[in-house]
């Protein structure tokens, strides 16, 4: 694995934010308003999925995103400590 | 036991606790008032900012809003918990590490200018007293319906509470009571919301029943309340109505204002490292995910409940909520049929929308309005902000839950005052006198005057509660849209670049601003008559439009600062500085 120093840390950090974002963006703008009409035809018990993105599958992705962040950058400031040492 | 009795002990023992929590922890310098002293556990910041960010709107309208709008309604959904996610991973760890007391000290420090500080306390004072505002409201109405006070008498005790603690406490004793609330807040939430989908649905969870089918029919509950509207001429509760273009813009003014709001973002000033400041920001959209995936089952099952109970009975045949909420002017009856009988279906049933009210009955003991009625079969008008008030009622659950639900709307809206109030406190006695003015102050100077403009703020908040501006419903829109066009772009352009400099960042909140403000004042208070979809630009709505006064903030920021001076070194090193690690 490459050595984080405080340069690449900051790219490390950038690349983490970037990938949770588009799992925000597509969760929320892609799943619950864009494409939410079409996955409506796809029924998840009594709910149409898009209707569920809209109205409890997002608010369940944003939760697990920030935890992700959350262990990702932990392990970065570990990584980050270790290489300095 | 009596409801109002109840509803007085309920209240009564929440209030002492927060109190009693001021006191234990009353703050003694202004590294104590203004970040409690930095020294906060995250679990414990989690559940405070939760509280701070969960309001009287939160609480008390958000679901009565999802109720009568259905799909439509998801944009406060995910725009308020999905903005908790930009503030989550692009603002709050870096000022955590940035270090200092109040926003306004970020844009102030980072952009090296005076001017860049005081544009930003004056659209922090904007939005935090609109929000203020919405507070005072909700304090009235649970004061009023509950407790069967004047409406000003509520606000008045309301106003005390407030200042007991946030005046003497500042953020160490904002914090623990915004603890306390926050559980206050979701037992009150939870209990009804729970006892609700077992009675609809058989299942004790309110999430799941939200999808689940009725008890003793075979048919989904939304399937079902898809049928119902129909029957009765409304759309299908799971479909959307409005242009994606102006969802998607709704939604997106929704998030990037809720990640620049000042009260929120200050919390994260309050934990001792920039590691717990990610670890609180994930447990206060733990804390936030349990109320907002329970709002829109209760919404749901709310709406049901109230077509199932309401329509097609007869007025006197009506339970004694209908009549109560009657009585305070939130729910009105007009009998166009004479059948003595209650029909609901789309459109307003009133002209103007919200009813007036004369002093006469009618023959069935209904209040007369004055209004003009419209042309269509709905003889209904119900204030959208009662539903989750009345729902306990409306489903007949015992008293002890109706005087739950009124202490726990109360710990929303006093726990998200308190935090304005002391953010608009320390904006004035830090960043406009401390930083801007007066310099030269001592720290208990500072302490002083912070003490001194939280209570002037809880006197000018109280005659909001009072004389409520009619303008409350429209300056909401206005807080979300300037926080998205101003405050938000300089904070993430200070952190995520290092070539806007001072002049593009001004120029940039003042032209978002500007942008923003003027195409809301036209909609909405100049000629309100044109706001309709043909109208607007791109066909966004002023909910929306912040989004696009977002976008000129970043693009004549980057412009600007492109063809002028780069940032002075020092400032390069503190950018360096906020990005790397402890």
């Amino acid at each position: 694995m490459k050595i984080i120093n405080s340069k690449n840390y900051w790219k490390a950090n950038l690349k983490i934010v970037l990938i949770l974002l588009s799992f925000w963006f597509l969760s929320s703008f892609g799943a619950g308003i864009l494409f939410s009409d079409l996955l409506d035809k796809i029924k998840l018990g009594g709910f149409n999925l898009g209707f569920w993105f809209a109205q409890q599958g997002s608010i369940l992705v944003f939760v697990f995103l920030i935890v992700a962040y959350c262990i990702l950058m932990n392990r970065l400031d570990r990584k980050y400590r270790a290489d300095k040492d | 036991m009596d409801l109002q009795i109840l509803t007085y002990l309920m209240a009564g023992a929440s209030f002492a606790l927060y109190i009693g929590i001021a006191i234990w922890s009353k703050a003694s310098s202004t590294n104590e008032f203004y970040v409690a002293g930095g020294g906060v556990h995250p679990v414990a910041n989690g559940m405070a900012t939760a509280a701070d960010w969960m309001s009287a709107a939160s609480f008390i309208s958000m679901a009565g809003i999802i109720s009568f709008m259905g799909k439509d309604g998801s944009v406060y959904l995910m725009g308020w918990t999905g903005g908790y996610v930009l503030l989550a991973l692009l603002l709050a760890p870096y000022l955590r590490k940035f270090g200092k007391f109040t926003v306004p000290d970020f844009i102030g420090d980072r952009y090296y200018s005076k001017l860049a500080r005081f544009v930003a306390v004056l659209c922090l004072i904007f939005v935090s007293f609109t929000y203020i505002a919405g507070q005072m409201r909700g304090v009235g109405i649970v004061f009023s319906r509950f407790l069967e006070v004047d409406i000003n008498t509520g606000v008045i005790i309301g106003m005390a509470i407030v200042f007991i603690y946030a005046v003497l406490g500042g953020m160490k004793g904002i914090t623990y009571t915004q603890v306390a609330q926050y559980c206050v807040l979701i037992f009150a939430y939870m209990v009804p919301a729970i006892f609700i989908s077992i009675l609809i649905t058989g299942n004790p969870i309110p999430q799941l029943g939200f999808g689940s089918k009725i008890v003793s029919e075979d048919i989904y509950l939304l399937d079902k309340l898809n049928n119902v509207l129909n029957d009765l001429g409304f759309n299908n509760y799971t479909d959307s109505t409005k242009s994606k273009i102006d969802v998607f813009c709704i939604t997106g003014a929704l998030m990037a204002g809720t990640a620049g709001l000042p009260h929120v973002i200050v919390r994260f000033f309050t934990v001792p490292k920039v590691r717990d400041a990610r670890a609180s920001a994930g447990w206060a959209l733990l804390f936030i995910a349990i109320l907002y995936t329970t709002a829109p089952a209760v919404s749901s099952f709310s709406r049901l409940n109230f077509i199932n109970t309401i329509n097609n009975s007869s007025y006197e045949s009506t339970p004694v909520w209908f009549k109560n909420w009657e009585d305070i002017g939130l729910i009105s009856w007009s009998d166009k049929n004479k059948d003595g009988i209650i029909q609901y279906a789309p459109g307003n049933s009133l002209n103007p929308v919200k009813p007036i009210f004369s002093d006469q009955r009618g023959i069935n003991g209904e209040r007369i309005v004055s209004n003009e009625l419209t042309k269509n079969k709905n003889e209904i008008y119900i204030d959208r902000d009662i539903m989750v008030l009345a729902n306990p009622e409306i489903a007949n659950l015992p008293n002890w839950v109706i005087a739950l639900v009124a202490s726990g709307a109360l710990a929303a809206a006093l726990s998200t005052a308190a935090g304005l109030l002391l953010v608009i406190s320390s904006s004035i006695s830090h960043d406009l006198m401390k930083k801007i003015f007066r310099p030269s102050i001592t720290d208990k100077q500072e302490l002083f005057l912070a003490r001194l403009s939280a209570a002037i703020a809880i006197g000018v908040a109280g005659v909001f509660g009072i004389y409520p501006p009619a303008f409350v419903a429209q300056v909401v829109a206005f807080a979300f849209g300037l926080a998205a066009s101003s405050i938000f772009p300089a904070l993430i352009m200070g952190i995520f670049s290092k070539r806007v400099n001072s002049s593009g960042a001004i120029i940039g909140m003042v032209s978002g601003l500007l942008f923003t403000s003027s195409y809301i004042i036209f909609f909405k208070f100049i000629s309100p008559d044109l706001n309709f979809s043909d109208n607007w630009f791109l066909g966004i709505s002023p909910e929306g439009i912040g989004v696009v006064g977002m976008v000129i903030n970043f693009t004549f920021a980057m412009v600007i600062s492109f063809f002028t001076k780069s940032p002075p070194e020092h400032i390069i090193k503190l950018i360096d500085n906020i990005r790397a690690p402890e």
